[in-house]
């Protein structure tokens, strides 16, 4: 029954790493960087839900109804102007100004709201829960980021595959010049990316900041957690993204079943062994590297 | 020098190769001066300026090594904090082994080296921003390993044993003259090997990968001797911030910020340079004391400099110094000097010494790439 349990702790956990990782995965995807702030603008959402959602009158629970198309917002605007930038010069640009910009926001926080926990209250929701046996009890509120993971998936795969945008964004994706000379303008589809990206991600940070206590320096670990769910799954592969962030819950609850102290060291060693046999990842292809 | 006649331009016109258009001789005698004078520093100077240079000289060594990863190598590590945790950890294990700290930091670079060998089998699989995050788990990975080992004090760390003997001024002395040494090491170690056959690989790799593989380049076996390298040279600054430090913490070791720094430091000074990351430092501490009272600020401001130079002026300060007026200190590539060459390399996104296949050709267009 206890595996039954780690199992299941697991897959919520997992979900939630998903629903982080999305957006890595697609901007990897369509623009062929890795956002090393990604980690960053999830505390960001977290930081603006807490601070600037009160200001509007709206309850902590509905503060993504504020801060999601926000992000979408501040996803495009920095899409087109700082990252398109750095994506003109090279990739490596685009990782130094993406890793330069997570310290500066870490650092910004720090100074601005202190190196204090801060958390979203939600009030009486949070500890509701559903008692299925003796042994086991899951929070709702889990089982809404599941729910949330899925669905935001989901819609990904059906926006990607059955809309026009969704479309131009795999144009885009498989060649941005041949897209460019059919009439696409691939800055702006790169800025569309970029605005989902960052909607998905600030959910992920709403979740998070509601689920835990974050810390201006939270960023670092949960861009590990999503990359390590992205790599597992396979890179390129929204699905895989999935279940490689369920099999990294799963096998961070079995480090953690060990001892409390090796929860993230049993998701690296899992992370590092897929990494030595099968590098492309569960659901990747070999030459998406 | 080499003099290479000038076939296209007939018997008059004649190309000079050369390294640099400073005698090499004025080089050295200037290094050997500084060399000097750094370590008369600690009779002359007081301990508190003895204390700051300290630890430049551990940022010099990190920048040295990132510089040698990215600058060089095309390698952008963020997990070299890895290694400089394992570093200050070798030595700590060393010390409570009963070993004399000093006399550990030449092992605490051996057992870095060892570690990065497995190491580099993992990493080299992949490539740009996944190589990045998966060194980072690297770091992350050792960092919780170290933890779990009661002996080196776990998560609230351990006070460096066989140091208490020594008097406080033979102490200071002592660590300032073993970080000035590491990094005097690790800076002519690095200069030594890029200006070999390796460091000409390296150049023709960064230049143009594909064209250097069909040429015969080992790219991989490469890669991986340069990230060996720098993971022994981060071991080295770790193991000197150990003995600069009362009190090792794995919170402190492992830090992201060290990474932060040396990316930073060898942006701001210009990547690909000897020179970049030493001027890069030098200008990283001055901010520093500018604004010590202010907290993280010089990290923001240092920061926002560092994303500026990457996304206007990718060469960084000695870029441009070395643009404008055609000058190295330490050169590691050649240049080819003579009237028909001049012009028209000199425009190009690439001036001519980057390449440094110069050399072997005749024709002097052949020197622009």
């Amino acid at each position: 029954m206890i595996w039954v349990n780690t199992v299941i702790e697991g897959v919520l956990v997992g979900s939630f790493y998903a629903l982080f990782a999305c957006g890595l995965s697609l901007m990897f995807g369509v623009m062929k960087i890795i956002n090393l702030a990604h980690g960053d603008m999830a505390v960001v959402a977290g930081y603006t839900a807490i601070f600037l959602v009160p200001k509007f009158h709206v309850a902590p629970v509905w503060s993504f109804v504020v801060v999601v198309p926000l992000f979408a917002l501040v996803g495009y605007i920095v899409q087109r102007t700082l990252l398109q930038k750095a994506i003109d010069r090279d990739p490596f640009t685009t990782l130094l100004v993406t890793f330069g910009l997570s310290v500066i926001i870490e650092n910004l926080l720090l100074e601005i709201y202190t190196a204090n926990g801060q958390s979203i209250d939600i009030g009486i929701l949070i500890s509701k829960s559903w008692q299925v046996s003796s042994t086991l009890t899951i929070s709702y509120f889990s089982l809404v980021v599941l729910a949330v993971a899925v669905a935001v998936l989901l819609s990904l795969q059906l926006f990607l595959s059955h809309t026009g945008t969704g479309r131009q964004i795999r144009a885009v994706s498989d060649d941005r010049e041949a897209a460019q000379l059919c009439g696409t303008n691939y800055r702006h589809i790169f800025g569309i990316a970029s605005a989902i990206a960052f909607a998905t991600v600030a959910l992920a940070g709403i979740a998070y900041g509601i689920s835990t206590e974050f810390f201006p320096s939270s960023g670092g670990g949960n861009l590990l957690f999503a990359f390590e769910a992205v790599v597992i799954g396979g890179i390129g592969s929204l699905w895989g993204t999935l279940i490689g962030g369920v099999l990294l819950g799963v096998s961070q609850q079995l480090g953690a079943h060990f001892s409390p102290a090796y929860q993230v060291l049993g998701g690296n060693i899992f992370f590092l062994a897929v990494l030595a046999v099968r590098p492309q990842g569960l659901f990747g292809k070999r030459t998406e590297m | 020098m080499k003099k290479v006649r000038n076939l296209e331009h007939g018997a008059d016109s004649i190309v000079t190769v050369r390294r640099g258009q400073i005698n090499p001789l004025y080089t050295l005698i200037g290094a050997v001066v500084l060399s000097v004078l750094l370590t008369w520093a600690p009779w002359i100077l007081p301990a508190a300026d003895v204390s700051i240079l300290q630890n430049f000289f551990i940022l010099v060594i990190m920048a040295t090594m990132w510089n040698l990863l990215a600058g060089y190598a095309g390698m952008v590590s963020i997990g070299q904090q890895g290694f400089i945790g394992l570093g200050a950890y070798a030595v700590l294990y060393f010390a409570i082994k009963g070993l004399n700290p000093f006399v550990a930091i030449p092992l605490a670079i051996i057992v870095c080296a060892i570690i990065a060998v497995p190491v580099t089998f993992l990493l080299l699989r992949l490539r740009g921003g996944y190589f990045s995050i998966a060194t980072w788990v690297v770091a992350n990975t050792a960092m919780l390993l170290i933890l779990s080992f009661t002996l080196l004090g776990g998560g609230t760390g351990a006070a460096l044993p066989g140091l208490v003997n020594l008097s406080p001024n033979q102490l200071n002395h002592d660590r300032y003259l073993s970080t000035w040494f590491v990094a005097l090491i690790v800076v002519v170690a690095t200069y030594v090997l890029l200006r070999s056959r390796l460091g000409l690989v390296l150049s023709s790799v960064r230049d143009n990968e594909v064209a250097s593989r069909s040429s015969g380049t080992k790219v991989t076996s490469t890669r991986r001797m340069i990230f060996i390298v720098a993971a022994a040279g981060c071991g080295a600054a770790g193991a000197v911030l150990a003995i600069s430090q009362p009190f090792i913490q794995p919170g402190n070791e492992f830090s992201l910020s060290w990474t932060a720094e040396m990316l930073f430091v060898s942006m701001i000074g210009g990547l690909g340079t000897i020179e970049g990351p030493i001027l890069g430092s030098i200008i990283f501490f001055a901010l520093q004391q500018w604004l010590q009272n202010w907290g993280a600020w010089y990290l923001i401001i240092f920061g926002a400099v560092a994303v500026s130079i990457a996304l206007w002026q990718p060469r960084g300060l000695w870029g441009i110094v070395r643009d404008k007026f055609h000058f190295e200190l330490l050169p590691v590539g050649y240049r080819v000097n003579g009237a028909a060459v001049d012009p028209p390399s000199m425009k190009g996104d690439r001036p001519a010494w980057r390449s440094r296949f110069a050399r072997k050709k005749v024709a002097p267009e052949s020197a622009s790439t």
